[in-house]
């Protein structure tokens, strides 16, 4: 119990104003167009969302809050009621990209972190 | 406290404990029935599906379990033999003795079987009982032994006896018809009608005698063959009588109860006999003189007898009961309503026939042309619904009464709206449901959808005649509320997956979205859209999964299906699965390679699980070099074609059952669908392939293949419906092409065979016409685009492990080599399995 605690305390949203680091994860065309990939920085898992249609980067945890697998990279994206969101590949259960709130029940709300692209490499925004 | 008997289980005898344990003041009684057959009372009218299921379970009205819930004595394998009225007891076939306050004869009636000589002999039945027919299937069975093309007649050209000649036709036996009168049902059809009906039994291949009046049954034990005059014989195997019923009221005749010249015990509208203690109801009941072989006024006669008893004093049964028929199962639509035959004094008749399409429909209407009397029809009963509820409500006619059954040119019903039918409208006669209760039950929201409705009012759950119209209405009804009943597949289209299909191949779009550009609702797809556009573009390009990866399912995404840790499990193909013993050892020695967990699968394959994202390229390779290919069982597409060793090995054996799945595997490998799609093949009836089970299943029989389809497990079990009999391998592929396409083409997202069967307005019947008959004129279509998608298969793994741009997927990370940290395993029976969730 303790221990799971611990993890899911790992991730947590980070606005913009927060970063403290910018960085620089991979070139942009590592990530598939409307789709994602997952980006590894320090001992965190940061699912990385290519929203070609928007033109608009979105990360967020890379760990499904129901289940604590490192899945949600791999989820589809699209929107829900006009909110982007990606779809956990294991159940559907599907997160606003915006704000990392559960769409369609009441999980815990995943992490999200802000995206910046700086000569044609994607940068991830993190506290520390 | 006091008792009620109930004697006799079956469906009116079940009836009244259903509406009883319903009714608020049945907590004063104790509740006794006794059945004499030995299992509880089942859905005689769906009898003859016991033919296709032999699961008499099924047919339960209610199981075992459910008496008992509610405090009903279940006493079945007993027969009562004497009713005492001056003591109030009946006495059984065990010798034990019961007494009532109340008794209600429910014992229905038994096939009249006409005084013959040599109806006594073997291979002579009736068609009543579960054992009836248990009984004809064995026999059956030995004669199709002995002797492949045996015959059997049916005694009777009766409702009844067109259903027995179509069980007849199922069983592989060479059908005859033998009908005294000189038509066929003569109570239901005028002679006009009863010949087109004639015409299009002969052309399914029944064989008709007419104006035959059997003297003697010939043979020597076994029946032989029927003999009408001197020279007139007809000479057949086994024989199957459905003369009619006689009510079973030998009860009565022991207890001095007043019975009808030709049987049944007289009743007064409340179903009281003589004895005011002592009811009856269903078949063995004769109210104004007549007996009504029907369910729908017994279950009526359940519903009076169960309010009598409880105090209810008015409750009556109507003077006027609606005694309109349509004939199920024969595979041509049969119905009659209201007054089929009318003289002319009362009204006019309005006839339409047309003998090429076996077609006849016959309305009668009153002298001043506003009231619908009653009418006929064969061939098309499509309206029947609706004419009969004109009818039965007196609801006015069009001014040209002839509209009702024209076929009109447009599409365009004379019909108005099921919503214009009055509320106390009887939708559903079997079960007594208005179109007010249907509306209520939508409207209070206790029902959402069609589903709904059927298990809150129970409408449809009789003869199932009714379903289209309860179905239509709760649709109108939904709609008037405001509540869409759209079968679009998601939020993001406005189109259902059968609108896309057609779609995408008119525009030939080949990406995501171009479609939801142009066709769209503006927004930016979802897990539910981009699956099914990836789907259609797979089926109709035979686009693998690599092109658009980012629009396929999880499991299609990386080409393996995701297990809970978010590793992967590898399925290599195996057609029919057949492998030599090189190919299982290599499939050994790379699941040591890499540590997989191994099982064999559902499908009688080998699955390899625990592979993480980056090593499923690694293994692939290690595959493609022993000549494994994809087994696409992480797709919506055909998984395996399991096979039984059939005639190479098995001395059953008929035919070659594993070549010929290796060559329908190998077919249709690949091929993207709705569902996922399974096949089966056994070399003999004996199906140790479980083919029935599959989505499209053979059986080799004499002189062919049996083909069925749309069967499946999982969920919804459902056996699959025998489609043609004894067709070649050729045959087998062109239909099996057309029916897949014909599926792939109008199925919802994630629908299997089975529900897309079921849900296909007119069935397998219909289904036949467009892949047989090619009543459509597709048929070229579909095993033109089926053969296109054929040629064009390609293994998507070896695709992918061939190209460097397709490979950067399967990384977990996109700035390392790592692997995914989070993964942790934990020891199980030799092997590993991911640490269970918490
Ligand atoms: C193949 C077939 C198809 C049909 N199709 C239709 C249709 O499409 N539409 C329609 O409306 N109707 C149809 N019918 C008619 C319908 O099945 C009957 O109207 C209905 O079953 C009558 O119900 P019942 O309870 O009165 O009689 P039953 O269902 O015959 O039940 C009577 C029961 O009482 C038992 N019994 C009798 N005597 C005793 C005794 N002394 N002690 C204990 N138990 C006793 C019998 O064994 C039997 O189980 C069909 C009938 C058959 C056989
Ligand atoms: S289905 Fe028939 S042929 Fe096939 S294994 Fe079984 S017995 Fe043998
Ligand atoms: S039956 Fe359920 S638990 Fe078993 S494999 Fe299928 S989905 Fe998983
Ligand atoms: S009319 Fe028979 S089930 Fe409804």
């Amino acid at each position: 119990m303790l221990e799971m605690i611990a993890t899911t305390k790992k991730y947590e949203t980070v606005k913009t104003e927060e970063v403290t680091v910018w960085f620089k994860a991979a070139s942009v065309n590592d990530f598939p167009k409307d789709g994602g990939a997952c980006v590894k920085y320090k001992d965190l898992q940061i699912a990385v969302f290519n929203f070609t249609r928007l033109n608009k980067w979105y990360a967020t945890q890379n760990l499904s809050p129901e289940k604590q697998e490192m899945v949600l990279s791999r989820g589809m994206i699209g929107d829900h009621k006009g909110i982007p969101m990606v779809a956990c590949p294991l159940h559907k259960r599907i997160f606003s990209l915006e704000d990392g709130s559960n769409l369609n029940g009441d999980l815990e709300p995943m992490a999200t972190y802000p995206v910046k692209i700086i000569d044609g490499f994607v940068h991830i925004g993190f506290a520390h | 406290m006091k008792t009620i008997i109930v004697v006799g289980n079956g469906m009116v005898g079940y009836k009244f404990c259903e509406k009883f344990v319903a009714h608020e003041k049945s907590e004063n009684f104790k509740l006794v029935v006794f059945g004499e057959e030995p299992r509880p009372a089942y859905d005689r009218v769906h009898l003859s599906e016991y033919f296709e299921s032999q699961d008499a379970k099924a047919l339960e009205m209610a199981p075992k379990e459910w008496y008992l819930e509610n405090q009903i004595e279940l006493v079945t394998s007993e027969r009562v033999l004497d009713i005492n009225r001056d003591s109030k007891t009946i006495s059984t076939s065990k010798d034990r003795i019961f007494s009532y306050d109340y008794l209600v004869l429910a014992t229905g009636s038994s096939p009249f079987v006409p005084p013959i000589k040599g109806v006594e002999k073997k291979g002579v039945f009736v068609y009543r009982t579960i054992e009836d027919l248990e009984g004809m299937l064995a026999y059956a069975a030995d004669l199709k032994k002995t002797k492949p093309n045996a015959k059997a007649a049916v005694l009777g050209g009766g409702l009844l006896g067109l259903e027995a000649g179509k069980a007849v036709l199922d069983m592989g036996l060479e059908p005859h018809i033998v009908e005294f009168a000189p038509k066929l049902m003569p109570r239901q059809l005028d002679s006009r009608s009863s010949n087109v009906l004639q015409l299009k039994l002969e052309s399914i291949g029944l064989n008709i005698h007419l104006s035959k009046a059997t003297n003697q049954i010939l043979g020597n034990g076994s029946i032989e063959g029927m003999e009408f005059g001197e020279d007139d014989l007809l000479y057949v195997d086994m024989l199957i009588i459905s003369a009619g019923i006689r009510p079973r009221d030998e009860l009565a005749k022991t207890c001095g109860l007043e019975v009808g010249v030709r049987g049944g015990i007289v009743v007064n509208n409340k179903m009281q006999t003589a004895d005011e203690h002592i009811y009856a109801i269903g078949e063995v009941a004769l109210l104004n003189q007549m007996i009504y072989g029907l369910v729908a006024p017994g279950y009526d006669m359940a519903d009076v007898a169960v309010k009598q008893i409880l105090g209810e004093a008015e409750s009556d049964m109507p003077t006027d009961i609606d005694m309109s028929t349509k004939l199920k199962l024969i595979g041509i639509d049969v119905a009659s309503f209201g007054e089929p035959f009318m003289p002319a004094s009362k009204g006019h008749s309005i006839i339409y026939e047309d003998k090429t399409k076996f077609l006849y429909k016959r309305i009668n209407v009153s002298h001043d042309r506003k009231k619908l009397l009653g009418g006929i029809l064969v061939g098309d009963a499509s309206d029947y619904n609706m004419l009969h509820q004109v009818y039965m409500n007196g609801m006015p006619i069009p001014e040209e009464p002839a509209q009702l059954i024209l076929p009109s040119s447009d599409g365009a019903t004379a019909f108005g709206n099921v919503m214009d039918l009055p509320d106390e409208a009887q939708v559903c006669s079997c079960e007594s449901v208005t179109k007010g209760q249907i509306c209520g039950v939508i409207e209070n929201g206790e029902a959402k959808d069609l589903a709904d409705v059927v298990s809150c009012t129970k409408a449809g759950t009789g003869c199932g005649g009714c379903k289209p119209m309860v179905k239509d209405i709760t649709e109108a009804s939904l709609k008037s509320l405001g509540i869409e009943v759209k079968d679009s597949i998601c939020e993001h289209f406005d189109y259902n997956r059968q609108d896309l299909y057609k779609i995408i191949q008119v525009k030939g779009y080949t990406t995501f979205n171009e479609v939801l550009d142009n066709h769209g609702n503006g927004g930016h797809g979802c897990e539910l859209c981009k699956p099914v556009v990836a789907s259609l573009m797979a089926s109709i390009h035979a686009d693998t999964a690599n092109k658009e990866y980012a629009i396929q399912d999880s499991n299609d995404r990386f080409l393996a299906n995701i297990q809970r840790n978010g590793t992967y499990s590898v399925v290599p193909r195996v057609p029919g699965g057949e492998i030599t013993p090189d190919k299982l050892i290599a499939l050994g020695e790379i699941a040591k390679k890499y540590d997989l967990y191994t099982k064999i699968t559902g499908g009688v394959r080998v699955d390899l699980f625990g592979a993480t994202l980056k090593q499923l390229p690694l293994i692939w390779k290690d595959l493609i070099a022993h000549g494994f290919e994809s087994g696409h069982a992480y797709g919506k597409s055909l998984r395996t074609v399991k096979t039984c060793v059939g005639s190479t090995w098995c001395r059953y054996g008929m035919d070659e059952s594993v070549s010929f799945g290796i060559e329908l595997e190998n077919r249709y490998r690949g091929i993207r669908a709705p569902h996922k799609i399974k096949g089966g093949v056994s070399g003999c009836i004996r199906e140790c392939a479980e083919a029935r089970g599959k989505d499209f299943g053979l059986i080799a029989v004499e002189g062919g293949w049996n083909l069925y389809v749309g069967g499946n497990g999982g969920a919804n079990p459902r056996h699959a419906e025998l489609f043609a009999e004894q067709i070649d391998n050729e045959t087998v592929i062109k239909y099996l092409d057309r029916y897949l396409m014909l599926y792939m083409r109008t199925a919802k997202p994630l629908q299997r065979t089975a529900a897309w069967q079921e849900r296909l307005e007119g069935g397998i019947d219909y289904l036949k016409e467009v892949v047989i008959d090619d009543k459509l004129g597709i048929a070229k279509d579909l095993e033109e685009e089926m053969q296109t998608l054929v040629n064009k298969f390609e293994c998507e793994w070896t695709q992918a492990v061939n190209d460097p741009e397709m490979m950067k997927r399967f990384n977990h990370f996109v700035n390392s080599k790592e692997e995914d940290d989070n993964l942790v395993f934990v020891p199980m029976r030799e092997q590993k399995m991911p640490e269970p969730w918490k």
